[in-house]
């Protein structure tokens, strides 16, 4: 199979969306002639002109609100709001509209919308571009929280997304968008709430989530030569959480560790620790653990980045921790 | 300006009934039989009959947290709209919304709001879907004096008007956000005059007089529709009661204001030029309040007598496929 990397799949997925179906438009900052920021739309503003791909002023409130009220009146909006942390100024209108129009309403209107941005830390982006943010969406009902880790997936998941009747994060790590992968050309969805084992093994499940997942198998790939064998597993949604297949690998293993490049409060590993905790106590050989985001602000210098941020070596030794407790 | 007979009475009979509606929400409220809070619009009658006179049922409104006006002016029921004060099943947003959160997109009323200014972006993006899709539908947005100092006026607006879209922007500058005057919340005291900026045309207009709104909505509807873009109405007015029920709204407002504004009634005047211009008879109009009066009786038994939503349904429609539905307006 050909290999495209990341980046390649999402748009091919958005290009074949957008020329199904002439209610997907497409707003943010650079998205037009100039293709993105992230190239997220190259070569689609060609092909579709002005109205769908509309270029907005730095307004990220405004146009998100913008595509809410498109949405519930027949388009399909994709918000491409660059960096997660911009959508920081649209969270009243996703939180307090988007979210609840369709339970508020009791159905009868709906918002299909995607609001889609990078995320992640590693380049030096510092404290306003770095933010992964996936938290604040999961605990709001009404949303749908994806976050893939391959090209295969990013494909398969932004065109379910954009065929998706409710909101939908998607959020792409920054470092995952240049990785190359097998991508099929044909059409296929992947649908959400579907975890994927990225590694099998028997002595301790990881849960990893977006770039997580490779840094956690290159880790995973390290501890075999130590005789340790690790499940890894990609949750690829976090809203709505396959804890189906969480469950079913810590019942095997008896361990868990959640591999999370955001804030440990409140977090995703928060809720997959009490899930599993509350569900599969009695197979729990050793307490649970997580591997987070140093609890500070993103700084600048690499030195203090590096600090913060989890890495195979602190995965590594976290697996270790676990199979010693 | 010249109203028919048909009009006219029509005008009188909407202000009317939205009066005799939040006299009677008012009331049920003090009776303990409206949960929570609500806002009356008692004062404001004339802009959204006004303005909704000239929409269709497919045209769409995004009102404010005083939104019962705009709610029955738009064509949802005294019957639903009151039912959902009441918490009831039979309410137009089946009970899960109450006074701020009232939705009926069968008749084009995509909810009153409880997020100040929210509903100027969303208003935005209901004309950028009738633009794209070439429908000759109109979007409304009612705002209070509060929303214009929030980021959703300008990003709201600026967007509506650098991409042409069909709306129509109605401030209701009530001159007061909760107790917050407007003279102390911003210098320039004709929001209007803030269209010029960002390129619409700007309206001001008597609020309380509601043929001269009814003229300025129906340029604003009919440049919109002709895909001419979005205009900035506002209306200055005042609610004659408090920001909410139970709150006496004098503290900070003037005796002599209120009074003032309260001799401005839109629905006398209206009633007195009705009468001058024989329009109508005193006979029909006394006729219409009797009617208006059955309607909001009538809408009072119904939610009295109304089922309350079952608990086994709060947590359905979260997402979709959860339940029967999911058609969008």
């Amino acid at each position: 199979m050909r290999e495209i990397t990341f980046t390649e799949a999402a748009r091919e997925g958005l290009a074949e969306e957008m020329r199904r179906d002439p209610t997907i438009i497409v707003l943010g900052e650079g998205i037009g002639p100039r293709g993105g920021n992230f190239q997220t739309t190259l070569g689609l503003f060609a092909l579709y002109g002005e109205e769908r791909l509309r270029d907005t002023p730095i307004s990220e409130a405004g146009f998100t609100g913008l595509c809410i009220g498109a949405a519930l009146t027949g388009l399909r909006p994709i918000v491409d709001i660059m960096f997660a942390d911009f959508g920081l100024d649209a969270l009243g209108m996703l939180i307090n509209q988007a979210a609840k129009l369709r339970y508020l309403s009791d159905g009868r209107l709906k918002v299909p919308l995607v609001f889609r941005g990078c995320m992640g830390g590693g380049n030096s982006s510092a404290a306003h571009h770095s933010g992964c943010y996936y938290p604040f969406f999961m605990h709001i009902p009404g949303f749908k929280v994806v976050i893939p880790a391959t090209p295969y997936d990013a494909k398969g998941l932004l065109k379910a997304a954009i065929r998706d009747d409710d909101p939908v994060v998607f959020l792409e790590h920054r470092f995952l968008l240049n990785t190359k992968g097998p991508v099929p050309e044909e059409e296929y969805l992947i649908p959400f709430g579907q975890a994927k084992v990225a590694r099998e093994g028997k002595d301790a499940t990881v849960v990893a989530i977006s770039l997580m997942v490779h840094k956690t198998l290159e880790a995973a790939e390290r501890l075999a030569g130590e005789g340790v064998s690790v499940e890894v597993i990609d949750p690829r949604t976090l809203a709505p959480l396959d804890m189906g297949t969480i469950l079913k690998s810590v019942q095997k293993t008896g361990r868990l560790l959640i591999v999370d490049e955001d804030y440990g409060p409140c977090g995703a590993g928060a809720e997959i620790a009490t899930q599993v905790a509350g569900r599969a106590l009695d197979y729990l050989d050793a307490p649970i653990r997580r591997v987070n985001l140093g609890f500070a602000t993103m700084p600048f210098s690499p030195t203090l980045e590096k600090a913060l941020l989890p890495n195979v070596d602190t995965i590594a030794q976290a697996v270790r921790d676990l199979l010693a407790a | 300006m010249k109203a028919d007979k048909e009009l006219g009475l029509a005008l009188y009979r909407k202000m009317l009934e939205i009066r005799r509606f939040e006299e009677a929400a008012a009331d049920s409220f003090q009776h303990g039989l409206v949960p929570g809070f609500i806002h009356t619009y008692i004062g404001e009658e004339a802009v959204a009959t006004g303005v909704c006179a000239h929409l269709r049922q497919d045209d769409v409104v995004f009102s404010s947290h005083r939104g019962h006006g705009h709610a029955l002016a738009k064509g949802v029921s005294a019957r639903e709209a009151m039912a959902e004060l009441w918490g009831r099943k039979t309410g137009c947003s089946h009970g899960r919304g109450g006074s701020m959160h009232l939705f009926a997109p069968e008749v084009g009323l995509l909810g009153s709001n409880g997020i100040v200014g929210a509903g100027i972006p969303l208003a935005a993006g209901a004309g950028y879907s009738f633009k794209l899709l070439k429908l000759d539908r109109v979007s409304v947005s009612f705002f209070g004096d509060g929303a214009v100092n929030n980021w959703s006026f300008h990003e709201g607006i600026n967007l509506a008007a650098v991409w042409g879209l069909p709306v129509v922007f109605v401030c209701e500058n009530n001159l007061y956000a909760t107790q917050m005057s407007f003279a102390k919340a911003t210098k320039e005291q004709d929001v209007y005059k803030r269209a010029a900026n960002y390129g619409l045309p700007g309206v001001g207009v008597d609020g309380n007089d509601v043929l001269a709104i009814y003229e300025a909505a129906g340029e604003a509807v009919r440049r919109a529709r002709a895909g001419e873009g979005p205009t900035l109405i506002e209306c200055k007015t005042y609610r004659t009661m408090g920001h909410y029920v139970g709150d006496p709204g004098t503290g900070y407002r003037p005796k002599e204001e209120i009074a003032k504004w309260k001799a401005r009634c839109p629905i006398e005047r209206f009633k007195q030029k009705l009468l001058a211009e024989a329009w109508a008879s005193a006979e029909e109009l006394s006729q219409a309040e009797e009617q208006v009066q059955a309607l909001i009786d009538d809408a009072v038994e119904f939610s009295r007598s109304s089922p309350w939503p079952d608990p086994a349904e709060a947590m359905t429609n979260v997402y979709a496929g959860t339940a029967e539905g999911g058609a969008n307006a």
